[in-house]
């Protein structure tokens, strides 16, 4: 126990005293970002293929577009997302000729996979909402895309919230893997602490600390939305 | 008003439909009736193309509206529908709901003339400018006038904040008719308007669609309702196994039907 002590007093000391809550920092903005700015490029990027998928197939360039999109969602679920990464960033980038900051790439992958992932969430969201409710917005004139954008996926939203919250949570814990390519994050700040002094035990269970409170949070913050958007089921 | 031109429609290898020919006068009260399966609720959601007729032709407004091509949103506008179930949009308040078709044309026509006037200015476009009056917040403003002295015409201003999972099922469907009306519809289409109300709230409804009527609102509506069809409907469509079998003034064809499953079918609604 002693000893356990003695090397929690040691971790602060680097955390606080030799900078280490820099890196700390900058791991955390990292991990938040890759994970927030990836989940917001996944919601716009599954809705439109969401949208796509649920529309009627009467035209040809609907259903190619709609082949595209199969295509799509399986092969970014289809594979790991470290190798998609990792393709990324040590094929795609440098074939195509072009530079970008790890980070930046991180939220690319991010942002394409969980595009994959909310198009389905989506998709099922979109299917659980009455259909009667695109028939009244046709109805009165509206095209199919404002009936989709103002009536239809809104009520989807609200049907799929805690998914989405899932969905997010799983993001922030796969950004563990974005070091792969060099990217900064929590778990590169907690692993370069410990490598000063050979010493892992408490930087690791401080890592697994912080994650379970940005989880805690966000579960949290799921739980106040749903409650919010809840206000139109009970009405007033 | 509307004309219907040998209109099919078939799901797959059910046919539907057979050849349908009628014409729907203005300020006609037509009521379709007929045995359950034989076409109605298909008929009446060909008349809107909610169903795309598989051919045939719908002749509304000078445009054939069963021609793909033709933008169906702008005829909807003035072809409200009322249905079974209501399909009030849950995520919207009762005023919202009213307001938001009428909100969303005007807006998109403001937005039109202001860009076409702009393409002038630039040269891009020929034309002159027309002048372009009313900004999106007098549209919201006009827009909800509008719709609070419907709410007040159905005796509903207090729920104008309330959502459709608040109201009651005659509340819902009264609701659903003045939003069809804030467009201003030349005619109204209604499937079985009252069927899914429970029997105490039917009468409101059917109410406030007499009162359509006396107005000279045109309209088509599908139901069982028997007294309504022979008090408000100009001309009756019986309907079976996807023709009009029959068809005639209320008086003529409650009194005197012409063939054996008509016959048959009053007896059967007619207790
Ligand atoms: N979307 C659809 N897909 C496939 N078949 C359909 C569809 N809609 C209707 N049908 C079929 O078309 C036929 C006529 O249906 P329709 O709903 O028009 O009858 P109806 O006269 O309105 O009957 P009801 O009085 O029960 O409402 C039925 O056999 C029905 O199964
Ligand atoms: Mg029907």
């Amino acid at each position: 126990m002693n000893g356990f002590m003695f090397k929690v007093e040691k971790f602060f000391d680097i955390l606080l005293n030799k900078g280490g809550y820099k890196e700390v920092i900058e791991g955390l903005q990292n991990t938040m970002i890759i994970a927030v700015v990836g989940l917001l490029i996944g919601i716009v990027i599954g809705t439109l293929i969401a949208t796509v998928r649920v529309m009627p197939k009467y035209k040809a360039a609907v259903r190619v577009l709609d082949k595209f999109c199969s295509f799509y969602v399986g092969l970014f679920r289809g594979t790991p997302m470290v190798v998609q990464l990792l393709v990324f960033y040590y094929v795609m980038l440098p074939l195509l000729d072009i530079k970008m900051s790890s980070v930046l790439v991180a939220i690319t992958v991010f942002g394409l996979n969980s595009g994959a992932y909310i198009s389905e969430i989506m998709r099922g969201g979109i299917l659980s909402v009455d259909p009667g409710q695109m028939e009244g917005g046709r109805s009165v004139g509206l095209s199919y895309g404002t009936t989709m954008l103002k009536i239809v996926i809104p009520q989807a939203v609200k049907n799929i919230l805690p998914t989405m919250g899932n969905e997010f949570i799983a993001l922030v814990k796969e950004t563990s893997v974005v070091s792969f390519v060099g990217a900064k994050d929590l778990y590169l700040a907690f692993q370069s602490i410990g490598s000063g002094t050979y010493e892992f035990m408490v930087p690791y269970l401080a890592m697994a600390i912080i994650y379970i409170v940005i989880v805690c949070l966000i579960t949290l913050l799921i739980r106040v939305m749903e409650r919010r958007l809840a206000k139109s089921d009970r009405g007033r | 008003m509307i004309e219907v031109v040998n209109l099919c429609k078939s799901f797959g290898d059910n046919h539907v439909l057979k050849n349908i020919t009628t014409t729907i006068k203005k300020g006609e009260k037509v009521v379709i009736i007929g045995p359950s399966g034989s076409g109605k609720s298909t008929f009446l959601r060909c008349l809107n193309c909610m169903e795309d007729p598989t051919s045939g032709s719908i002749i509304f407004g000078g445009e054939n509206i069963a021609d793909p091509k033709v933008n169906i949103n702008v005829h909807r506008q003035k072809m409200g529908m009322v249905f079974q179930h209501f399909n009030l949009f849950n995520n919207k308040t009762v005023l919202e709901n009213i307001m938001m078709a009428p909100v969303y044309v005007a807006t998109k026509k403001l937005k039109k003339q202001k860009r076409d006037n702009l393409l002038i200015k630039l040269h891009l476009k020929k034309g002159t400018p027309v002048s372009v009056n009313g900004s999106v917040h007098e549209i919201k403003a006009q827009a909800r006038d509008k719709a609070i002295e419907l709410l007040k015409r159905i005796g509903l201003e207090d729920k104008a904040d309330s959502y459709p999972s608040s109201l009651s099922g005659g509340q819902k469907q009264r609701v659903a008719i003045i939003r069809s009306l804030a467009m201003d519809p030349d005619v109204i289409l209604f499937d079985e308007p009252t069927s899914a109300l429970d029997p105490e709230m039917v009468g409101e409804v059917l109410e406030l669609m007499k009162d359509l009527a006396d107005q000279g609102m045109t309209m088509v509506v599908v139901t069982h309702e028997m007294g309504f069809a022979k008090e408000v409907g100009t001309r009756i469509l019986f309907m079976d196994e996807g023709r009009i079998l029959e068809e005639g003034k209320p008086e003529e064809f409650f009194v005197n039907p012409q063939t054996e499953r008509s016959k048959d079918f009053l007896s059967k609604v007619l207790i």
